[in-house]
């Protein structure tokens, strides 16, 4: 447990309210968390509706932000993704799968020198262009898009 | 129970990737065209020498028998991970190592 | 690589195809089959070296690169881990009477199933890593594990793994029993069978590399040493036999029995024309 005081970002606060507390020296971006898992958006099935809850917005900036994954996945069940950023001060990188029955796919925060980057291995419902959005402190967002085709397979779906 | 979380790690120069894979079977189910989660890894926790330094809420919508992968600038051989994870059915698993 | 847009397709062109060897009348010789085999597959894919035919559809040469960048990449920390862990810790777990698997196998089982399948020459049964396993368990009192997956399934892919990077060594068919589970094996591979009058060798022989649909053909020519395998699909490990019967069932022919002797002898077959190839199990497949 920190020693020095600790606001818990909640994902309903404004940009506004963000620079409020960074402004207030309340909010060290680095050390800030929603520690809560974030039930409402994951339960979502608005794509718009989930960004603003996560990011506090429901469009991006294109730009300084990678998202790698397949062209062709193999199997729908199992797609590698990896997400990240070349800016500084990125508070977290969320995916979003806007065609999955989910659109939240999961988000990631990065604090104490961890960087703006994460892989890992996702479902994918169907054919669709998911999407990486990087938030930064001030509450600025970043985001990239990848189209990734999921097909039945050949010898057997 | 470290059994429920493989890890390795590799530090070139100053920034270290952790890479894990936890034991868990994501599960969802879909009736009448709904899908529904049914147990699955809510979040991953990372510390770096006591300090939170990555978090990960997950959905179901992540695969089977998970993987995860993240790097931290500034990490030396000695540093001590630990991770952590918990469910939507209340069960948890952790593992702690030595970067080397 | 052409693409194959429906099994038909497949069908129709295999029909015109002539059969790699005459099935009635002459002598088994599998030294000659099995350089045939290997001469063929080197003239189909030229840019793949002999050791990377262990990847199936992923070797060098065959797969499309983003199919081989996803499967290095589920490769580097595989899902199977956990099941090759588990199939080690039951290996090692001693039977009620105290025994362990060690005790059924030469070398404790350690570094010896690239040795399988192989025929005993007393019953003229094939004798597979799982068969095996079974025979260990009731020789000393336990009931027979349950076939295709679970328990077996970790417990031979431990035993695989152990053998990682070994050359496929199966002895070379010569007494009455071998060359007659190799005939069979032979014979079920090349036969056409169900609904779509469909053969193994017609995809995997001379429509491997092709696609059909979003997938490529995997070769005969190491299509038995990734496994058993985890599939996405299934979302866990399977045998060689889980797979076989998935593909009857794809191409809509009666699949036999786990472990049957038709199954047996094909597998017998496939393994020994893998000869030299570099064991390589469990993989990931999709």
């Amino acid at each position: 447990m920190e020693q020095t005081r600790r606001v818990f970002l909640k994902r309903s606060l404004t940009a506004s309210a963000i620079g409020a507390a960074v402004g207030a020296g309340l909010l060290n971006p680095r050390s800030a968390f929603a520690d809560a898992w974030p039930e409402k958006a994951f339960m979502s099935t608005n794509y718009k509706e989930v960004m603003k809850m996560i990011d506090g917005a429901d469009t991006a900036e294109s730009g300084h932000v990678t998202i790698q994954a397949p062209d062709i996945a193999e199997n729908g069940a199992v797609v590698p993704v990896t997400m990240s950023s070349d800016l500084d001060n990125v508070v977290s990188l969320t995916l979003y799968t806007p065609q999955n029955p989910f659109p939240l796919n999961s988000t990631y925060e990065f604090s104490h020198g961890a960087l703006p980057y994460a892989s890992f291995r996702i479902k994918l419902a169907k054919t669709m262009p998911i999407t990486a959005v990087a938030r930064t402190a001030d509450g600025k967002l970043y985001s990239a898009t990848k189209q990734v085709k999921v097909t039945i397979g050949g010898c057997g779906g | 129970m470290s059994n429920t979380i493989r890890t390795r790690a590799m530090l070139n120069g100053d920034i270290a990737k952790i890479m894990a894979l936890i034991n868990h079977p994501m599960s969802l189910k879909i009736v009448n065209g709904k899908t529904i989660p049914l147990n699955f890894i809510e979040q991953v926790k990372a510390e770096i020498n006591g300090k939170q330094v990555f978090l990960a809420d997950w959905s179901a919508a992540i695969s089977k028998n998970p993987f995860l992968a993240f790097k931290v600038k500034g990490a030396k051989a000695g540093d001590s991970v630990k991770l952590s994870w918990n469910d939507n059915k209340g069960k948890s698993g952790s593992t702690e190592f030595k970067i080397s | 690589m052409k693409t194959i847009r429906s099994i038909s397709a497949v069908v129709a062109t295999s029909l015109m195809l002539i059969p790699m060897v005459s099935l009635a009348g002459s002598q088994p010789n599998p030294e000659q089959d099995l350089k045939a085999f290997r001469q063929y597959f080197e003239q189909r894919f030229p840019n793949t070296p002999f050791k990377d035919f262990s990847n199936g559809s992923f070797a060098k040469g065959i797969g499309s690169p983003g199919a081989i960048s996803q499967w290095q990449s589920m490769e580097e920390f595989p899902p199977y881990d956990f099941a090759v862990a588990k199939g080690k810790k039951l290996f090692n777990t001693p039977f009620p009477n105290g025994k362990t698997y060690a005790s059924c196998f030469p070398h404790g089982g350690i570094g010896i199933a690239q040795n399988y399948p192989y025929v005993n020459n007393k019953t003229g049964q094939v004798v597979t890593i799982e068969t095996a396993i079974n025979a260990c368990r009731e020789k000393n009192g336990l009931k027979p594990l349950p076939w295709l997956k679970g328990d077996l399934a970790d417990i031979s892919a431990y035993m695989f793994s152990t053998s990682d990077g070994k050359a496929v060594n199966v002895k070379t068919p010569s007494t009455p029993a071998e060359l007659k589970a190799y005939e069979t094996g032979k014979k079920i591979f090349y036969t056409r069978r169900g609904k779509l009058d469909m053969s193994c060798a017609g995809c995997h022989t001379y429509h491997s590399g092709q696609r059909l649909r979003a997938q490529t053909i995997s070769p005969t020519l190491g299509l038995v040493v990734s496994f058993p395998a985890y599939r996405a699909k299934w979302g866990a490990l399977g045998t060689i036999d889980r797979r076989f019967i998935g593909c009857n069932k794809n191409t809509q022919a009666k699949p036999f029995k786990p472990q049957s002797t038709e199954y047996r002898d094909l597998q017998y077959f496939l393994t020994y024309m893998s000869n030299g190839l570099p064991i390589n199990a469990p993989q990931w497949r999709p």
